[in-house]
């Protein structure tokens, strides 16, 4: 059964054999070929089974309108569902197989669902698994599931690369048919920079399936002509296999180009796929147009296709679908098919035309005025029933038919910014409405101009319009081309039949579900359309959708525009998620941001955490210490005990200079700064505009003029856009200018009673209580000259400093303090030692700064300066921040050392029932103290002020812990301060 | 979207932070507005379908805050003005 259906002509290369296999059979096809041509070439028919139903299915279409040829295209890591055997170019070697059956395609167990269709109608789900509400979750929604998904993913990681590109042009063409071509043309002759993008991996669109002329050449000839001349156009780009999948703001357009796809593996170097971002000042859609079909009883059989694609599969494929075939058309453009197919030595049974009268084909049996009203075939068509204009019902046998149901052309893209397009009772088809995207024009068949002369004519004539709009001439003289007017007299389904007939082949719609639509009054097209699932499949309705908008009109005695279309959405065919990644994957998906020290950090074998972009070491296990506990508890002591060192050069710096820097700062911050010595640094306060805490940190005045602020880790990037907004839109006159540091300083905090002795060994200067206070901030150098700067400043309770070096000084810097610290036996720490030691301390950080806490909640309302407007204080002052009984910021021990306490726990009065009205406040943080050797916490609790040294129970619903709690200050630790100031 | 932006030219905006509302310039002062004043000023915005004037931040850019004068509807962009002429032509100074 070697290519059975070739017959002669087509753009295909037969001197060279393309070996394939579909569900496990070798075949064999040529270059030219997709996979659809080269299994009917083989006399395969049959290529899928239907999504609800498990119908068997053909092809219906030659292109990327197709839904029922959907396979799943290689095996392994690269296997890929869902790909449509229409569009799938052959290649030696291509595996492909069926989906949605099982076991085989012949043979498919669902197809039961076939029989039992009357009650799988439109409304199904929503009217079956109501109740009881319970079942839905556990039972219903996995077993529906299982029963409709398609193709099947490998579950194993993509091995290709795929890239996102960015092209910039005076006008992007949409489709290389004769209108594009003509437009690039016209346009590339005139200078215009232009991108000429098709979906196909062959250039002129409907020409290479017609057997026209266009001047004195075929209009596969003249395409290839014309490809030519812009190949040698330095202005113009081609980009074959590149579908324009959508149109954005600002003249923005959005392709795929499939650079591998028609490869066994990608070359060297080459992505698989290239997301392409095209910014144009001009966009000319000549997309083309999509045949319909005409829904009559059975109509989805495999062999039944639309009839310009039969005449495609002759002309471009050299393929008969069938060697019996039939054409059922209602326009004279399905009578081409059969007249072609004619020429081509094929044997056309019968033309089925529902028009009446009118002039006949000479020598085929032409039947006017007769529908085709059913079909016969379990897996592939063997007859058709035609009833006569006198009623008469004869049947035909034919293992082809070809519907022509008219052409709509192709408006997706002019409706991606919600413009609905217009219709045109002539062509009995939708054209681009108004109000689409700017600067998007339209030509061809996409724009209602259905002949070859006109397409031509609309292409140039619109090519040179744009280039005329840019100050350049455009002359073009045109080839002649048929100009045959479109003759159509609707017929939108073949009324009377009993069983069922698909207008959605892909998502298993039909007349009926239409019907039973309007009868339960989803007659609104957008209704309709979420009640039927008519046209959201994957090929979004591009065959289906006008058929159903017609009957819906029809049933509710409105006109076809009255009644209205849904709006098309991008992509105008799917993407796949590859190609919307790009590079973004794996690392690259969320690239970190690495300290300083992480280098020396992982060689000690340190345990990260993300924070924001940043890994931070997390606690630095040593041998012998198998819990996370260990660690901590360990450095925690250490550092109290003697030294510690952490790496805090993930918190925002930003140098702030200017004469108006102190107001500044007195504007931004809670608290005065303008106040603050040189030399010295400070605790600041952050608010928002409403009044809650935004950040906080320690801001240090360097010199007269200079400041140098920190923010949290997780605040970096909005505290300075903040700081901008401040500086440009409300002070705009200030002197005062910003730069973040944060990449530049790569700082430490050396804390303990031996921060000092240890600091002293590197400090090229005298730090000693009295030379640098506490707060004191200045510019020091280390190691004998090294710039740096060193702050005073502590978050753990401890004696301790920042200390920063350039960026580039970091590494060496935190093992110059390992090595100098051995002397101390110092310890370096990560961030759960740190977190452990500032809620010991008291301090505020991540659970307490939540956006929703005010000064007030967090004790320190003082902090707050009435005397000075700032960016939040006036908010600061209203009533309902300041009633009697709020959220205040309390410490939490349990009441037996020896109990945990759960973070999130809800503070509950004892003995009280566990009630949203008894609900006391939160608990934002706990660790264990192994300082005081029992969990501790901070929380925000009603009159928490008021409350220190009550007994409250912590109830966290979730974890189940149930903890008698005592409420106690939030300084567990050294709460006079005395450490620090040594 | 493309800014259009008075210094730098044409630029995507992917590259810009969107905040809200230009009347977020017209800030009133904090120890003199009335709690009513301030309260409409924090949480007080037209959400016009139509013209609106919005602040754009170039972040990944100059970090010039904009003033973008935008149609909510159709996304065409009339008019981009630096912030700080904005500001200053409100009558903010220091």
């Amino acid at each position: 059964m070697s290519q059975s259906h070739r017959i002669g002509g087509g753009q295909i290369d037969r001197t060279q054999p393309l070996n394939f296999t579909f569900d496990g059979k070798s075949f064999v096809g040529h270059p030219g070929d997709t996979l659809a041509s080269a299994l009917l070439a083989n006399g395969v028919q049959l290529m899928g089974r239907s999504f609800k139903y498990h119908r068997p299915r053909g092809p219906l279409s030659a292109g990327s309108e197709e839904p029922n040829a959907l396979v799943e295209l290689r095996s392994g890591a690269r296997q890929e569902p869902n790909t449509r055997a229409t569009v799938a170019e052959l290649f030696d070697g291509l595996q492909a197989r069926s989906q949605n059956r099982w076991p085989s395609l012949a043979y498919d167990a669902l197809s039961i669902n076939d029989r039992l269709n009357s009650f799988f109608t439109a409304g199904f789900y929503y009217k079956t698994f109501m109740w009881p509400a319970a079942f839905w979750e556990k039972l219903y929604e996995p077993i529906i599931r299982r029963a409709a998904g398609l193709g099947s993913m490998s579950r194993l990681e993509d091995p290709d690369d795929y890239d996102k590109g960015f092209l910039h042009c005076d006008l992007l063409i949409i489709g290389a048919g004769p209108a594009g071509l003509m437009a690039a043309l016209t346009a590339g002759r005139a200078g215009l920079r232009v991108v000429l993008a098709d979906e196909d991996f062959r250039m002129g669109g409907r020409l290479n399936a017609e057997t026209y002329a266009v001047g004195d050449h075929s209009g596969a000839d003249w395409a290839t002509a014309v490809q030519s001349e812009l190949v040698s156009l330095p202005n113009v780009r081609l980009m074959t296999r590149t579908t324009v999948v959508g149109a954005f703001d600002h003249g923005i357009y959005s392709a795929v180009e499939r650079v591998s796809d028609h490869l066994p593996t990608p070359l060297a170097g080459k992505p698989r796929q290239t997301l392409w971002r095209i910014y144009t000042a001009h966009a000319l859609l000549t997309g083309g147009a999509t045949e319909r079909p005409i829904p009559f009883e059975n109509n989805d059989r495999p062999g039944i296709m639309l009839a310009g694609s039969l005449r495609a599969y002759a002309n471009r494929w050299g393929v008969a679908a069938g060697d019996r075939v039939a054409i059922f058309t209602n326009n004279d453009d399905g009578l081409r098919s059969a007249t072609d197919l004619q020429s081509k030595g094929v044997d056309v049974v019968a033309v089925i035309d529902s028009r009446e009268g009118g002039t006949l084909l000479p020598g085929i049996r032409h039947l006017r005025g007769a529908q085709v009203i059913d079909s016969a075939g379990r897996l592939g068509l063997k007859s058709i029933t035609v009833r006569g204009p006198n009623g008469k019902v004869e049947t035909i046998s034919a293992n082809a038919l070809g519907v022509s149901g008219g052409w709509n052309p192709n408006v997706n893209i002019t409706s991606h910014h919600r413009s609905r397009p217009d219709w045109r009772d002539d062509i009995a088809a939708f054209v681009p409405g108004s109000g689409g995207p700017a600067n998007l024009h339209c030509a061809g068949a996409a724009a209602g101009h259905m002949s070859t002369h006109a397409a031509l004519k609309s292409g140039a004539e619109a090519a040179r319009h744009i280039a005329e709009s840019m100050g350049k001439q455009a002359p073009y003289v045109l080839p002649v081309a048929e100009d045959a007017p479109v003759q159509i007299t609707p017929l939108w389904y073949v009324p009377g039949g009993k069983g069922r007939a698909w207008i959605d082949q892909q998502n298993d719609v039909t007349v009926k579900d239409i019907k039973l639509a309007h009868q339960e009054n989803f007659t609104s097209v957008e209704h309709m359309k979420r009640y039927t699932t008519l046209g959201m499949a994957t090929d979004q309705g591009k065959t289906g959708n006008v058929i159903g908008l017609a009957l819906m009109a029809e049933l509710t005695g409105q006109s076809i525009p009255a009644t209205g279309t849904t709006i098309y959405r991008p992509p105008y065919t799917p993407v796949a998620m590859g190609a919307l990644a790009g590079r973004s994957r794996g690392k690259e998906f969320k690239p970190f941001r690495l300290t300083p020290s992480h280098k020396w950090a992982a060689e000690q074998g340190a345990i990260f955490v993300e924070v924001g972009n940043w890994l931070r070491t997390q606690w630095l296990p040593r041998p012998g210490e198998t819990t996370w506990r260990q660690s901590v508890d360990r450095e925690v002591l250490q550092t109290r005990k003697s030294v510690g060192i952490c790496d805090v050069t993930t918190l925002g710096k930003i140098d702030i200079q200017g004469t108006d820097a102190g107001l500044f700062l007195d504007r931004v911050y809670a608290n005065t700064f303008s106040t603050l010595p040189v030399g010295k640094c400070r605790y600041g306060l952050m608010l928002r505009e409403d009044g809650m805490v935004f950040d906080d940190g320690t801001t240090a005045r360097m010199a007269e003029h200079e400041y140098v602020m920190t923010t949290t880790t997780a605040n970096a990037v909005t505290v300075f856009r903040h700081l901008e907004f401040c500086r440009q839109c409300l002070w705009p006159d200030l002197d005062v200018q910003l730069i973040s540091t944060t990449e530049a300083w790569a700082q430490y905090s050396v804390a303990g009673p031996n921060a000092r002795n240890l600091l002293a060994k590197l400090v090229d200067q005298d730090i000693s209580d009295a030379a640098f206070p506490y707060m004191g901030a200045g510019n020091i150098t280390v190691c004998g000259g090294l710039r740096a700067r060193l702050f005073r400043i502590s978050f753990s309770g401890e004696l301790a400093y920042e200390i920063a070096v350039p960026t580039r000084y970091g590494d060496a810097l935190i093992r110059k303090l390992v090595e100098v610290g051995a002397e101390f036996d110092a310890v370096v720490y990560g961030t759960e030692t740190l977190g452990v030691m500032r809620i010991e301390k008291g301090h505020v950080a991540g659970g307490e700064l939540n956006g929703q806490s005010s000064a007030l909640n967090m004790g320190l309302g003082k902090m707050v300066s009435k005397k000075k407007d700032s960016i939040g204080m006036a908010m600061t002052l209203r009533e309902g921040l300041n009633q009697p009984g709020g959220l205040r910021l309390v410490g939490v021990r349990p009441v037996d050392p020896a109990a945990s306490i759960s973070a999130g726990s809800h503070f509950l009065p004892l003995g009280a029932a566990p009630t949203a009205e008894n609900d006391g406040g939160w608990l934002t943080s706990k660790v264990f103290s192994p300082h005081l050797g029992c969990d501790i916490a901070l929380g925000y609790l009603k009159a928490g002020d008021q409350k220190i040294g009550t007994r409250m129970r912590a109830v966290n619903f979730l974890t189940q812990v149930d903890t008698e709690v005592e409420i106690v200050s939030p300084h567990f630790f050294d709460p006079e301060g005395e450490r620090l100031r040594a | 979207m493309i800014i259009n932006h008075p210094i730098l030219g044409p630029r995507d905006a992917q590259e810009f932070v969107y905040l809200g509302d230009a009347s977020l310039i017209n800030r009133p002062d904090g120890l003199t507005a009335s709690p009513a004043e301030m309260h409409d000023y924090v949480y007080l915005r037209d959400n016009p379908a139509g013209l609106h004037r919005e602040l754009w931040y170039h972040e990944q850019g100059d970090r010039s805050w904009l003033v973008v004068t935008r149609n909510t509807v159709t996304h065409e962009i009339t008019k981009v003005e630096m912030a700080r002429d904005v500001a200053r032509s409100m009558g903010r100074s220091k």
